[in-house]
């Protein structure tokens, strides 16, 4: 295999590898642009992983699948926003505990439903949301550096891939172009503004969480109906918070998140290729280190390499009106 | 007299035991401009707030144009016609102008059409009152001045007819309140109304028509301004006879206590906030420094107080050398006796949480007399607390409550104490009555008058020019990081207001 074919295909697997970052990353974005920190992006994930693979298991349907995905990412969300938003309750104890929660309970319920240690039954082809194959990708195929990328690169995706990526700049123009994208910043800034302009603080903030949980249960789904055929125990490995890194690395701004989930997935479509094979001057990379390699990757770049990020002014402060 | 525009009947409001608003009537007539006036805690921010929809009243009655409004979110006060510029800007920093403007009041979901409306707006309301400002500035590249217009211009372009401002030159030079002053006058003429929350008497004197008093949560007289005088306002708001003037002696000074030379400091950032300074502070005067806020007088004093390392320059206390490039730290240079009384008692001068007692001693926690071995005594530190506590008649009388639950007049009472009692040669001083009621505000003259008197040097650094004219015997202005002018105790207002505000060494010297 030549090299352009090798590079391809990392390319085509770092797409894969970034979209469940990119989407808990936009997820957070949300949540983070009003002001609620959401250290609970795993936990949601993780629920709406599987909810629905044993959705999509039972009723044999991808779409009930991301359905029930998303209704029970929307319902942990909703749990963190009256802890924090109506409560005005610690957020990040309010988004570990539904980390613990989502670990725990996918396990029993996965056990208690389907008997076979935690894991949701294998999807049948069916039950999963299939690659879409562009026009023509076959026929190009044969043609020399754009076949390759249109058929690999850009077709054979889920459909999921591509809502991700129209996310970013979908994302984009709610916060710069819309009214809703104007208050939520302002929200995560100065809420006395907002309260002062006659806006609910709480219910912008609500929506805000709402629009987090669609999203991390969208990533959920792809984990479980697309990346895997079916669920696995704690099968999000982190992912959530590499997401929240990607987040600071991108300073909250949407297209940044892209690019920053893009590097890291393709930390891992490295890592995932290197393994085993020997390189040149270092020999052969115990597994472990390459797998590794991301997330150390990701404690240096948040340590020194993206200078100051300032994160929303108002982050994790309960508001309370003043008197 | 024109109709009311805002009328207020029997208000009540109590948060938990404290009764803020008690049997409130208030009438503001249409197309005048009221002021409201009285110490902190007196009510009225509780009340304007109210008007506001921030809070609702537990009884009483509002009636905006003479119908009856019920007021019970900032949608309805603003639907109503009425617009507030707070105390604490409104305004989100990292936004535009024009952002802030159309917040809350986009015409539609999309924000062009929105942005394009507020734009034409802002030039109609920018020709019709003189409210200048660049719309596409951000707000934290402003300074206050304009942001507080950006507040007035939210609030007209909302529509509001009564406008209420809440201590709004708190912040400002004299020449930006004037210029504030002229377009609230401009805001009356075309027939708006304006509420004016203040408790500087002189501002009421200079441009309000009618001015109302309150007192401990009731409104306790209301007079024609013209009709009145400093001194009548100034006791119906304390409720007992108040000096304004501070009465002092003539200064003897003596030896040089502290001298600084070619001083330079930077802030965080790099940005250089103190060039090259050089003063001395003698024995027995108070030197006063004025300036507007942030044009290095609070690195000045860092500085000297050893909080923040000076990039050169030297320094001497007694004659004796101390390095504020670095070695100097604010626990030697109180051994060496050279007190500070932060300009921030919230964040630097006291911790909120702690009790009043612990306060009261706080960077002198090492002084054997609050020891026993190791430990700390506690007997002997309330006692000290109480002792301190009956000479600058601090309330509540109780060293064990935490300090949050004191006033800000108090508080500033406590770090008083707690410095000046350790009896040292030089006194710093920043901003000794932001914050602090008229009553509280005589105390602490008369402490540092009575400082001077003792044959202690001190440093004073307030943005009120009023304090720095009765209390300073020689005034140092500083503008952008120098020192620009020395004058004496005498200097007219005009005169310091024009190098407070960088005019030319030589146009004001004349």
């Amino acid at each position: 295999m030549d090299f352009f074919d090798v590079a391809v295909q990392t390319l085509d697997s770092t797409v894969r590898l970034s979209v469940p970052l990119l989407l808990a990353c936009l997820a957070g974005l949300y949540s983070e642009r009003s002001g609620i920190f959401d250290i609970g992006l795993e936990g949601k994930m993780l629920a709406g992983a599987f909810a629905s693979a044993a959705a999509a298991s039972v009723f044999h349907s991808a779409w009930i699948g991301l359905g029930m995905g998303i209704l029970i990412s929307v319902a942990l969300a909703l749990v963190h926003g009256f802890a924090s938003i109506t409560h005005r309750g610690n957020q990040i104890v309010s988004g570990v505990a539904i980390n613990f929660v989502a670990a725990g309970s996918t396990i029993i319920l996965g056990q208690a439903w389907f008997k076979q240690g935690g894991r949701t039954p294998a999807l049948a082809p069916g039950e999963r949301f299939e690659a879409i194959v562009f026009p023509g990708a076959d026929a190009v195929r044969g043609v020399p550096i754009l076949g390759p990328i249109y058929s690999e690169l850009l077709s054979g995706h889920s459909l999921l891939v591509y809502i991700a990526f129209l996310a970013v700049p979908f994302t984009w123009w709610v916060l710069f172009r819309t009214r809703f994208g104007l208050r939520l910043r302002a929200v995560g800034e100065n809420p006395a503004a907002v309260d002062t302009a006659g806006i609910s603080v709480e219910w912008l903030r609500y929506r805000a969480v709402i629009c987090t949980g669609i999203l991390t249960g969208i990533a959920g789904a792809y984990l479980a109906m697309v990346q895997n055929a079916g669920f696995v125990k704690d099968m999000t490995a982190g992912k959530g918070f590499i997401a929240l890194a990607a987040l600071i690395f991108a300073k909250w701004k949407p297209v940044n998140a892209m690019f920053a989930c893009l590097l890291f997935g393709f930390l891992d479509a490295i890592a995932i290729r290197l393994q085993g094979s020997p390189l040149p001057v270092i020999g052969r990379v115990p597994v472990q280190f390459m797998q590794a390699l991301p997330y150390v990757l990701t404690v240096v770049l948040l340590a020194g390499f993206i200078g100051k990020a300032i994160p929303p002014r108002a982050g994790g402060v309960p508001y309370v009106k003043e008197r | 007299m024109a109709e009311a525009a805002i009328e207020l009947i029997g208000i009540n409001k109590s948060f938990g035991p404290v009764h803020a608003n008690r049997d409130i009537n208030l009438e503001v007539a249409r197309g005048t401009i009221h002021g409201i006036v009285g110490e902190n805690g007196a009510g009225k921010s509780t009340l304007m707030s109210i008007l506001y929809g921030f809070y609702q009243a537990d009884s009483g009655e509002i009636k905006v144009n003479g119908k009856p409004a019920s007021i019970k979110t900032s949608n309805d006060a603003i639907a109503a016609g009425i617009g507030m510029v707070h105390q604490h800007f409104m305004l989100v920093d990292n936004f535009t102008v024009l952002e802030n403007v159309i917040l809350g009041a986009e015409s539609n979901a999309l924000l062009n059409s929105s942005i394009a409306k507020a734009r034409s707006e802002l030039v109609r309301l920018e020709r019709e009152y003189g409210l200048q400002v660049n719309p596409d500035a951000l707000i934290e590249e402003l300074p206050v001045g304009l942001q507080q217009r950006v507040e007035i211009l939210k609030a007209l372009y909302r529509g509001a007819e009564i406008l209420i401002l809440d201590e709004p030159t708190g912040v400002l030079t004299p020449a930006e309140a004037d210029h504030l002053f002229r377009i609230l006058k401009q805001l009356k003429e075309q027939g708006k109304t304006v509420v004016l929350i203040t408790h500087k008497l002189r501002e009421i004197m200079a441009i309000t028509d009618t001015v109302s008093v309150m007192r401990q949560g009731t409104m306790v007289a209301t007079r024609e301004t013209a009709r009145t005088t400093v001194e009548e306002l100034a006791e119906l708001m304390v409720g007992r006879r108040v000096l304004l003037r501070v009465d002092k002696g003539e200064a003897k000074p003596g030896a040089v206590k502290l001298s600084v030379k070619n001083l330079v400091v930077r802030d965080s950032r790099g940005v250089t906030m103190v060039d090259d300074v050089s003063f001395d502070v003698r024995a027995g005067e108070i030197v006063g420094i004025a300036g507007v806020a942030g044009n290095g007088q609070s690195e000045l004093l860092e500085a000297i107080s050893g909080i923040r390392n000076a990039v050169s320059g030297s320094a001497t206390l007694d004659g004796k050398p101390i390095d504020l490039t670095g070695a100097a730290d604010p626990g030697e240079l109180r051994e060496r006796g050279l007190a500070h009384v932060p300009e921030d008692r919230h964040h630097v001068g006291l911790v909120l949480a702690f009790e009043e007692n612990e306060n009261s001693i706080l960077g002198y926690h090492d002084d054997p007399r609050y020891l026993k071995g190791p430990l700390l005594n506690i007997d002997a530190i309330l006692a000290d607390a109480k002792d301190k506590i009956e000479k600058y008649d601090i309330r509540p009388s109780n060293p064990r409550l935490k300090t949050a639950n004191f006033s800000g007049g108090n508080q500033q009472k406590i770090v008083l104490a707690r410095e000046i009692e350790q009896d040292p040669g030089v006194l710093i001083v920043g901003q000794p009555t932001r914050g602090v009621d008229v009553g509280a505000i005589e105390f602490i003259h008369k402490r540092l008058i009575a400082m001077r008197d003792a044959g202690k040097a001190v440093l004073l650094v307030s943005v009120e020019l009023d304090e720095i004219r009765s209390l300073s015997d020689r005034i140092l202005v500083m503008f952008a990081g120098r020192i620009v002018g020395e004058r004496g105790p005498e200097a007219g207002e005009g005169e310091l207001g024009l190098l407070m505000a960088g005019v030319e060494r030589k146009e004001a010297a004349e």
